[in-house]
């Protein structure tokens, strides 16, 4: 610690801190523009200035470290003169038009110009800069003009997003902030918009279509709704409308946003959302009263209830609170009598909650996402984690220019692929292949970390043998990659001293899915890289709350927190709370309800907040189980290609509408606030549920969804600890037992969840479906940066859709050539299920014979994907799949 | 503006120097001379490749191209004329020799004529004030100028462009 006196008051502060820092922490407003705590200090605005042991020299208090005996003034006579000077200098340039400028009333420049009482007429004639507009960018603008050259924008697109896409442009006078090449599609620019939440002035503003004030808004915190990222954010609101979106710096996000995120929220107060409730009568849907709808779907349960009543089936929702999934998985349970409930993990970690709960004990990410930094080897393998999960994916790479290394093992040269110190370009399906080749290297050239294996796991034996004989030749042969790659790979993961495995859908939708985790789970412990601060196994949760969904129950072998159906006490415990007697069978899941459907076994299926008819497997199967289904009840906030064959269609009410939970990737629990009022009749899907099972005969008396999450609490020992009040501060990370439990960071430290993690021999077997002479190309699916899932709340921002506006898929500049396809043209894709119409396009990151196709497009990628379903957890095999081209049909 | 191409073999020199640059700290100003040096100018094509080679953001290199007026963006003519508009040439009637030099090249400064043969630049202080005004073509220097030398002068190097 060191003493130093501030205006006078004697304070000690700590070493190393800046006066900037230490005057905050004291409440004294030193002015700022071109400093930020998370970037480099540039310096360059002046206005921190203060005056240092009365000396001549006025000094930045940004870069200034407190020094024993410092005698600082942050606001003597002398300091202010020079904040005004410096004012005026940067106000001279400046258009005088605050009086239309959208950023009035939050812009720094123009609150430190009256703080300071500076001049509205410039005391110097300064050079005004008159470049145009830059409208390149969809989202958002730079007008030079209002630019004062503080330079947050370059180094939050250099430093924080690693992207580099601004920088200044010519000398003095003539210089301005710009894309490279003066387009954003040329400079790489993904659309971020953290530029434009740091932009001080309004030279970097988004291209709004609302017209408002600053001082008419409201802000409120809420959880992003896209991916399971769990980003913090504020949403601004006018007149009950979402007009803009920034980012909350105190979070896991740390003040960074996706394009997602910030940009495509125009869904919220779109006019197609659902405002009513539709009865479908004689095929044509008509506006109902919740009345009416409640009471058709309670003469309907009755009906089928009588004659078969082992007939019934719920899909509920990744998307919703975990509020939400806990009461729909209740109802299924307690009202309908059957477990058959789960909802899409089963399309994309079902291995993993499989694979890891086998191996650890937990099928979670074991690290938190701020741990991401400090890793020194990050191995990613089939996860496109700047698209999926992009602010994960930023922080990769600000640990990449840390100095970690990077792996990337993945079908397509993916961005974090660029500059990756291997990047092993592997054939789709050949994970299990990948990783036994690595571990086979790691134990011959004993890198093994053998303290690890004695101490915390079991099986060891058994499983060397399973890659005993398997040489990284063999590997590379399969992976249809280079054997050098495949050792370097093992040698800087095992040479890791804290070392990350990410992986995502490329491991799980396979038919292998469950063996490709636990071999990742066998790489992990044979290195001894878990159990340990950034040093772990992350499965990369999709969707906003698909972790919480799972957690919540909406599983059908599980009540909530992984408590088993057929686990007699659990379910004593879960009959006694709900007053009900509940069935002890596993029931079906996802794959096996649509087969269901189709066989006629399933009569009764209520779909909470998913779109089937775009993100399973083979629609025209999908489409073939709604058709034959009696009695189908669809609860969505649009009309989706699913909710078209529902017999009732319930509307619920956005996220932004409503309280609750949700639990992100890193198994954070944290709130979701209700910022507007519902649109139209639409309800939350928690009071829907609630109503429903009242009328059902179940009565329901939640008052508020803090009474539903102190339920869950009580039943759930992972949740254990879990209330509102703890929740609204920072969140939770789950495992939290009670009260006093504050949260787990990191999984499996000193002790496994199962005890000891267990080894286990897995033989690779290659996909279900592989290219032949009919089908000669391989198509896997996938997600862009863009579009979220089924597109259905993306496709409502017009920016996202002039950037992907139709499906399309990437191929070689070979393979296009070999089959004549024309880059930018249509074509005819089909598979052994059926056909979709896709635009080509000619990509130089992909392998020859080798195609990707997002899953975002109604009729598109999933038309033609596989239902082959792995043996352990019926996930289906998304990701490889045998098509062919055809110019016509 | 003329049409700049450039060969594969210009290309493949640039990327071998560029190598050699990487190996010491701060090779992105010796690149981008080389690059100015080799092709003529550094387009936003050249300026991509380099990126790629040094991993640095194409938008920094784009701001330390523009910054300088050593590099260029678009070609340059086989001559570059350079008429001094520093303080002591100013004062010497150095603004009525870039005009009569434009008119002469018809050409305006910082453009090049459609012949290629020729770019008209106003220079800052070339440190020449003791022979202001002064002009430069190329590497050489003529000093104590007025109107009719300046066009003398060009005329020389016209012939010699004529002469190649």
């Amino acid at each position: 610690m060191v003493k130093l006196t501030i205006n006078g008051r004697q304070i000690e502060a700590k070493e190393k801190t800046t006066v900037l820092e230490v005057t905050k922490e004291l409440g004294i407003n030193i002015p700022t523009l071109c400093h930020d705590d998370r970037l480099s200090k540039e310096t360059s605005c002046r206005l921190c200035v203060v005056e240092v042991n009365g000396g001549e020299k006025l000094l930045t208090s940004c870069n200034l470290e407190v020094a024993e005996g410092m005698a600082i003034e942050t606001h003597s006579d002398k300091v202010i003169e020079a904040r005004k000077h410096n004012l005026s200098l940067l106000w001279g340039p400046h258009p005088n038009e605050c009086v239309v400028c959208e950023k009035s009333g939050e812009c720094k420049l123009e609150e430190y110009n009256y703080e300071y009482d500076i001049d509205v007429e410039p005391i110097f004639d300064a050079h005004k800069r008159n470049q145009p507009k830059n409208e390149s960018n969809h989202f958002f603008e730079i007008d030079p003009r209002k630019c004062i050259l503080c330079g947050k924008c370059i180094r939050m697109c250099d430093e924080q997003m690693q992207v580099g896409a601004l920088g200044y442009v010519n000398r003095g006078n003539e210089t301005f902030v710009t894309f490279a090449n003066e387009d954003f599609d040329e400079a790489n620019c993904v659309s971020c918009g953290n530029c434009v939440s740091v932009c001080p002035t309004g030279a970097l503003m988004p291209k709004s279509k609302s017209k408002y004030r600053n001082w008419n808004t409201t802000r409120t915190k809420t959880t992003c709704p896209y991916c399971g990222v769990g980003c913090q954010m504020e949403l601004v609101v006018t007149n009950g409308e979402v007009v803009r979106v920034e980012p909350v710096v105190d979070a896991v996000n740390n003040g960074l946003l996706c394009v997602k995120g910030k940009f495509a929220f125009n869904f919220i107060n779109h006019p197609n959302r659902l405002k009513t409730p539709l009865i479908k009568r004689n095929g044509v849907f008509e506006e109902a009263t919740w009345d009416e709808a409640y009471s058709l779907i309670k003469d309907k349960v009755d009906l089928i209830k009588k004659d078969y009543p082992n007939s019934f089936a719920g899909l509920s929702s990744a998307r919703c609170t975990n509020e939400e999934n806990y009461l729909f998985q209740k109802m299924m349970r307690a009202v309908f009598g059957t477990n058959n409930v789960d909802h899409c993990a089963r399309l994309c970690h079902a291995s993993t909650v499989a694979g890891l709960g086998s191996t650890l004990g937990s099928g979670a990410m074991t690290n938190s996402i701020s741990e991401v930094l400090d890793h020194d080897v990050i191995f990613i393998a089939g996860s496109n984690t700047t698209s999926t999960h992009p602010v994960i994916g930023s922080f990769m790479k600000q640990a990449q220019a840390r100095g970690a290394k990077v792996i990337v093992a993945e079908p397509r040269e993916i961005e974090l692929a660029e500059n990756a110190d291997v990047f092993i370009q592997i054939q789709p399906g050949s994970n299990v292949a990948l990783f036994k080749g690595m571990m086979h290297y790691i134990y011959k050239n004993d890198l093994q970390d053998e303290e690890f294996i004695r101490l915390r796991t079991e099986g060891f034996e058994e499983f060397i043998k399973s890659i005993e004989d398997f040489t990284t030749e063999e590997a590379a042969q399969i992976c249809g990659c280079k054997k050098e790659d495949i050792e370097k790979a093992a040698e800087i993961y095992a040479k890791g001293k804290r070392a990350g495995i990410y992986y995502s859908m490329g491991v799980t939708q396979h038919s292998q899915g469950t063996n490709g985790v636990k071999s990742v789970a066998n790489l992990a412990m044979l290195c001894g890289h878990v159990g340990k601060e950034s040093s772990g196994i992350n499965p990369l949760r999709g969707q906003n709350n698909v972790q919480g969904a799972c957690d919540l129950g909406a599983l059908p072998n599980n009540f909530t927190g992984y408590q088993k159906v057929f686990d007699d006490l659990a379910r004593a415990k879960f009959e006694s709370a709900w007053g009900v007697k509940l069935d002890s069978q596993v029931g079906l899941t996802v794959p096996k309800i649509i087969d269901g459907m189709v066989n006629d076994e399933i009569k009764f299926l209520y779909i909470m907040g998913e779109n089937p008819m775009i993100s399973d497997p083979d629609i025209n199967h999908v489409k073939h189980g709604l058709e034959s289904v009696d009695f189908l009840v669809v609860q969505d906030i649009f009309l989706t290609e699913t909710a078209e064959f529902a017999d009732v269609v319930l509307p619920a009410s956005s996220y932004a509408e409503k309280t609750g939970t949700f639990t992100n990737t890193e198994r954070k629990i944290q709130l979701v606030n209700k910022v507007i009022e519902p649109t139209g009749n639409s309800k939350p899907d928690w009071i829907i549920l609630k109503e429903l099972m009242t009328e059902l005969g179940y009565p329901q008396a939640y008052s508020s969804p803090s009474d539903i999450m102190d339920e869950i609490a009580s039943l759930t020992p992972i949740y254990g600890g879990v209330n509102y009040d703890r929740v609204s501060k920072s969140g939770l990370q789950w495992p939290c037992f009670d009260e006093s439990h504050p949260g787990t960071k990191y999984l499996h430290k000193d002790k496994f969840s199962r005890g000891k993690g267990l080894f286990t021999p897995v033989e690779y077997i290659s996909p279900m479906e592989v290219a032949d002479d009919e089908y000669p190309i391989t198509l896997t699916t996938g997600r862009t940066l863009y579009h979220y899932h089924t597109a259905t709340m993306t496709n409502k921002t017009e920016g996202i859709n002039k950037i992907v506006p139709e499906n399309f898929f990437e191929i070689s500049k070979e393979t296009a050539k070999k089959y004549n396809l024309i880059n930018g043209a249509k074509t005819y894709v089909s598979s052994r299920r059926g056909t979709t119409i896709a635009v080509v396009k000619v990509v130089d990151t992909i392998k020859d014979d080798v195609i990707f196709m997002p899953f975002h497009f109604a009729n598109g990628a999933n038309v033609l994907t596989n239902t082959a379903l792995d043996q352990f957890c019926d996930i289906p095999e998304l990701k490889v799949c045998a098509v062919k081209f055809d110019d016509k049909l | 503006m003329i049409k700049l191409a450039i060969r594969e073999e210009q290309i493949k020199e640039l990327k071998n120097k560029i190598k050699t640059h990487k190996e010491k700290p701060g090779p992105l100003m010796p690149s981008l001379h080389d690059a100015q040096k080799l092709i003529g100018c550094i387009p936003y094509e050249i300026q991509k490749m380099i990126s790629k080679e040094l991993n640095i953001p194409v938008a920094k290199i784009n701001g330390v191209v523009t910054f300088y007026a050593q590099f260029s963006l678009e070609p340059k003519g086989e001559n570059i004329i350079g008429v001094c508009l520093g303080t002591a040439c100013y004062v010497k009637g150095a603004q009525a020799i870039l005009d009569k030099i434009g008119s002469e090249l018809k050409i305006k400064s910082n453009e090049t004529t459609d012949d290629g043969k020729f770019t008209l630049e106003a220079t800052r202080c070339i440190g020449a004030c003791g022979l202001a005004p002064v002009m430069t073509v190329n590497e050489e220097v003529y000093g104590n100028l007025n109107v009719s030398k300046s066009v003398e002068a060009l005329n020389k190097h016209k012939e010699g462009a004529i002469n190649d």
